[in-house]
């Protein structure tokens, strides 16, 4: 493929900004073809109809939102609770995704292999995930078979039955996915970057799923409470899409989910994490590893930051888009690596910001040289033009996430798991269109602050120590990989 | 063709970290078949039983060809105000000249580097000051492009496509060439020499189709084939199988189609034709005699066993009957290979079967990777005893037919995956991208239903029949990969 893409945000912005002329006239052509010397101007960004939301609420209740989208004969139902693994308690990391694996593997009076069965069956998808932030059970079927899924969805977000052998299997599985893990560079460094930066303390420290350690000593008993205490109708939501009205969504819904009642217990902040203060290196060895795996940053913002927009419209232009500058430079300008890119990774307490990229071992220390050389550029004023560029793309792909049935479910669930304003998505426009040089600079200056960056790389030692430690961007140490998986 | 995801990975294995148990969906290859084969003897064709079917499926289109050669597909769909502009060229790495592997790809990077009116970065700028994005990927038998943009960016979509048509060799230079030689190769690292089990796939198209066979080398080519490239080769390669008579051209979402057809018409009539479209490869198909087996090292901690063949081009006899067999096989936690390594006896962390649809070969691939077994037990020793289970399992399917609602929940799911691919219109799998697919496997754009149809006709006698006829366990490739010895040499036969 042309690019690795950084993988952007679901929140996308709308900015309709006026830097366009008209559209061109089409008839004014001369036969022998079009003057290519002016490069068409596109005319006004077309109008967006944000999905129209309608709310409902269940006899006990619950609320559901539809939104109908009548293309394709099929529906999304999701289902999403405020419960990730943010909430997990010390010592049973893992707890809220390690249940939500468990959903599907007995519930109600079906076994394992029964709901696997009965879904495939429909032709459907039903899915249990957790987040930092979230639980999501979500079903995609065809309309035709809406009825006969809903009761199987219910019953697995419901009354799931956490069978031991079952438990035993997953957790197996799960062990074994983290021995996977570490043979994969890629993988590795997705362990080792938020060890590093949030340590073993908080939660952030260490990834949904826990460790081999925490994942060990969870039992079916612990599963059973988390879900007794924190899957209830007040921190839920269903959300549902596709060919369906909102009176015949809410009718159906009601026997399946009416009668679930449950009281949440008071769901714990997730505390602010602790930001650093001084750079610091840390090196995984991976002997002849063709590329070093590099992530390098600190502790970023919540989700809930004012500087929402403006950090945006920062990242795409350090490192949101093809035409990025980390991307411009590692990729284009010097080829060193296949893409690279920056994030934000927001959610309900400040989650790490972070560069990246993997790069060929024996440039590894030209890499890192380029990768500080922008992070210090971007606290320097930026040109309008570069800026103007960047909230046009970031703000004309909010479209994208109201195409189909399962990115506007994920649209709408963003909205309640954040608490975003009824009015999100009709004002973003307008809030990207209101981010200034100013702002891109100042969050840029309190943001990005290299002198405190933790640096992560995962590659050969013998082959590039020596290039970074001649660097001295600052004290390096060895770290062992059971560390970072502990 | 169930799911059009197209990579240039011809097997796609799931993320490690991932705790999901169920195996993730198929991929298939992009469509370009033209040659008969024989079938296997098919038992009378019945409709599978069903209660409710839904209804045909149809994606309206209009086409017409412009002088140059190049055919333009149009499609409306106005749910966003969003267009896709989609380019199929009908070569893929299957063209490639020895000792210039990896070619085709290296060139679809040049794609993206500027042409004579459009200053080298300028493609990328332009589209994303409008709120667009593009891609392009390279296959065996094609290479595709997409721009998505808002709709009012269409034409500066249509001009930015139709000058790299154009005019492309007018600004190229050697430069450009080693720019993106060093992102190719850094392209293959990450992607496979860096992944684990990576470098399986390239070992798996050596062994099964024998040299000089245009799926022989793999797609991303060799270090040294890379190297090699120059730029006498892009323009020899341009001038070959970048003339617009040997692409296609959809233009899809929020168009008025008059005036999309005008803007093409526009943009693309000087576009100068070429020597013309670029005949079929004609080449014999590939047949393994015996079975064919190798070990290969890598720095991984479970072994993995590959068990592949050679099968029916897309959509030939045998290549949906291959779909549901690959589904009653690892499709879902009761399909039969699923259920018994991973399920019941938990030796298995995870098994993927997948008809990787082509259009002179296809490959059929069963891939399990082991769970680490008791301390006494060697890598060989754990996966011989998945090879026989997974050997007893096949020969099963191969004496009996699937069992009715076995069958029938295969068919299910593959005809609800034809609604969902339905959703989008852009990117790589939109609809856009699918009728270039089947526009360039059946010359027909819409053709949705009969692809879905072929499942439709299926009998679960039709499955066990292509089982035996297609998967012989004495004529097959078994590739293994073993977990490094600490100082042993690098790979071994």
């Amino acid at each position: 493929m042309k690019s690795f893409r950084p993988v952007l945000l679901v929140a996308t912005l709308l900015a309709l900004v006026p830097v366009f002329l008209p559209a061109s006239d089409l008839h004014a052509v001369p036969q022998q073809g079009p003057d290519r010397s002016a490069t068409p101007k596109p005319g006004a960004p077309p109008a967006l109809k944000p999905p129209v939301i309608e709310k409902r609420t269940l006899s006990n209740g619950l609320p559901v939102w539809v939104v109908a989208l009548h293309k394709v004969p099929v529906v999304h139902v999701s289902l999403v609770v405020k419960a990730g693994s943010g909430i997990d308690p010390k010592g049973k990391y893992g707890i809220a995704s390690l249940t939500a694996d468990m959903l599907d593997e007995g519930a109600g009076s079906r076994d394992a292999l029964q709901i696997a069965d009965a879904i495939d069956y429909l032709g459907a998808n039903l899915s249990t995930e957790s987040t930092s932030d979230a639980t999501s059970i979500e079903l995609h079927v065809p309309v035709a078979r809406l009825s006969d899924a809903l009761p199987i969805m219910a019953d697995v977000a419901l009354r799931p039955t956490f069978p031991e052998d079952e438990l035993k299997r997953v957790r197996e599985d799960l062990l074994t996915s983290l021995i996977e893990a570490q043979d994969d560079p890629e993988s590795l460094i997705q362990f080792a970057f938020p060890r590093l930066v949030f340590g073993t303390e908080h939660r952030y420290g260490t990834l949904s799923m826990g460790t081999a350690a925490t994942v060990k000593g969870l039992s079916a008993a612990d599963l059973r409470q988390f879900h007794t205490q924190h899957y209830a109708p007040s921190d839920s939501l269903l959300i549902v899409t596709g060919d369906v009205t909102a009176a015949d969504a809410a009718a159906r819904l009601e026997p399946a989910f009416g009668s679930w009642k449950a009281a949440a217990a008071p769901a714990p902040t997730v505390p602010a994490p602790t930001q650093l203060t001084s750079r610091q290196i840390s090196l995984i060895d991976k002997p002849d590893a063709a590329q070093s795996q590099i992530r390098i940053g600190w502790v970023g913002v919540p989700r809930s930051t004012p500087d929402f927009f403006a950090l945006r419209v920062l990242n795409t232009i350090l490192g949101g888009s093809f035409t990025s500058r980390l991307n411009q430079n590692l990729r284009e300008e010097h080829g060193y690596a296949y893409g690279a890119g920056s994030t934000f990774d927001m959610r309900a307490a400040a989650g790490p910001f972070y560069a990246s990229a993997g790069v060929q071992t024996d440039k590894t220390a030209e890499a890192l040289t380029e990768f500080f050389k922008e992070l210090e550029a971007i606290r320097k004023p930026i040109a309008p033009e570069e800026i103007e560029k960047a909230k046009n793309f970031v703000a004309l792909l909010l479209p994208r996430n109201f195409e189909t049935t399962e990115r506007v479910a994920g649209s709408l669930a963003q909205m309640f798991i954040y608490n975003l304003p009824a009015d999100y998505f009709a004002t973003y426009t307008q809030r990207v269109r209101a981010v200034t040089p100013a702002d891109v600079q100042r969050v840029a200056e309190r943001y990005i602050q290299p002198d405190k960056f933790a640096v992560v790389i995962v590659g050969d030692r013998k082959t590039i120590e020596p290039g970074i430690q001649a660097l001295n961007l600052g004290p390096l140490k060895i770290v062992e990989t059971a560390e970072v998986m502990k | 063709m169930i799911l059009p995801r197209l990579l240039i990975a011809t097997l796609v294995i799931p993320l490690s970290v991932s705790a999901k148990e169920t195996p993730p969906p198929t991929n298939a290859q992009a469509p370009a078949g033209q040659v008969a084969r024989p079938s296997p003897a098919r038992p009378v064709q019945r409709p599978a039983p069903q209660a409710s079917r839904p209804a045909s499926l149809t994606v309206p289109f209009t086409q017409f060809t412009l002088p140059n050669g190049l055919h333009v597909i149009l499609h409306e769909d106005h749910t966003v105000p969003l267009i896709t502009v989609n380019v199929w060229y009908h070569v893929g790495s299957a063209r490639e000249k020895p000792g210039r592997t990896g070619f085709a790809h290296l060139f679809e990077h040049l794609m993206f580097e500027g042409s004579q009116h459009v200053k080298e970065g300028e493609f990328d700028t332009l589209l994303e000051a409008a709120g667009a994005t593009n891609n392009g990927s390279t296959e065996t038998d094609r290479t595709n492009y997409y721009i998505d943009a808002p709709s009012n960016a269409l034409e500066l979509a249509l001009f930015l496509e139709s000058d790299r048509m154009g005019y492309l060799l007018e600004t190229m230079s050697p430069e450009r060439v080693n720019g993106q030689r060093d992102v190719v190769k850094n392209e293959r690292r990450q992607s496979y020499e860096n992944a684990p089990y990576g470098m399986a796939a390239i070992e798996l198209s050596k062994m099964l189709f024998p040299e000089g066979h245009p799926y022989h080398w793999p797609t991303i080519g060799y270090m040294e084939d890379l190297t090699a490239a120059s730029y006498e080769d892009v323009v020899d390669f341009f001038r070959k199988y970048y003339q617009p008579a040997n692409a296609s051209l959809v233009v899809a979402g929020d168009i008025d189609p008059a005036r999309a057809r005008s803007l093409v018409e526009k943009w693309f009539a000087d576009v100068k034709p070429g020597s013309g479209p670029v005949p079929p490869i004609d080449y014999p198909h590939a047949m393994l005699a015996t079975v064919s087996r190798k070990t290969i090292e890598d720095r991984v901690q479970l072994p993995r066993l590959y068990i592949s063949w050679i099968t029916p081009p897309l959509f030939k006899p045998g290549d949906a009957e291959l779909d549901v067999v690959s589904q009653i096989l690892a499709g879902g936690k009761n399909s039969r290979l699923y259920k018994r390594l991973v399920y019941d006896l938990q030796i298995a962390q995870d098994v993927t079967a997948l008809q990787a649809s082509a259009a002179l070969d296809s490959q059929f691939q069963i891939v399990v990777t082991a769970r680490p077994g008791d301390p006494q037990s060697t890598p060989a020793a754990l996966i011989d005893r998945i090879r026989t289970i997974v050997d007893e399992e096949i020969a099963k399917l191969q004496q009996t037919p699937p069992a009715t609602r076995e069958f029938q929940r295969a068919i299910n799911q593959i005809e609800a995956s034809f609604y969902n691919r339905m959703e989008s219109v852009g990117g790589f799998g939109g609809k856009g991208d699918q009728l270039n697919a089947y526009y360039t496997a059946t010359g027909n754009p819409d053709y949705f239903n009969e692809d879905l149809s072929r499942y439709r006709a299926l009998s679960a006698g039709d499955i066990q029949a292509a089982a035996a006829y297609w998967l012989p366990l004495k004529r097959r490739v078994e590739l293994t990969v073993e977990p490094m010895k600490a100082a042993g040499p690098g790979k071994h036969e």
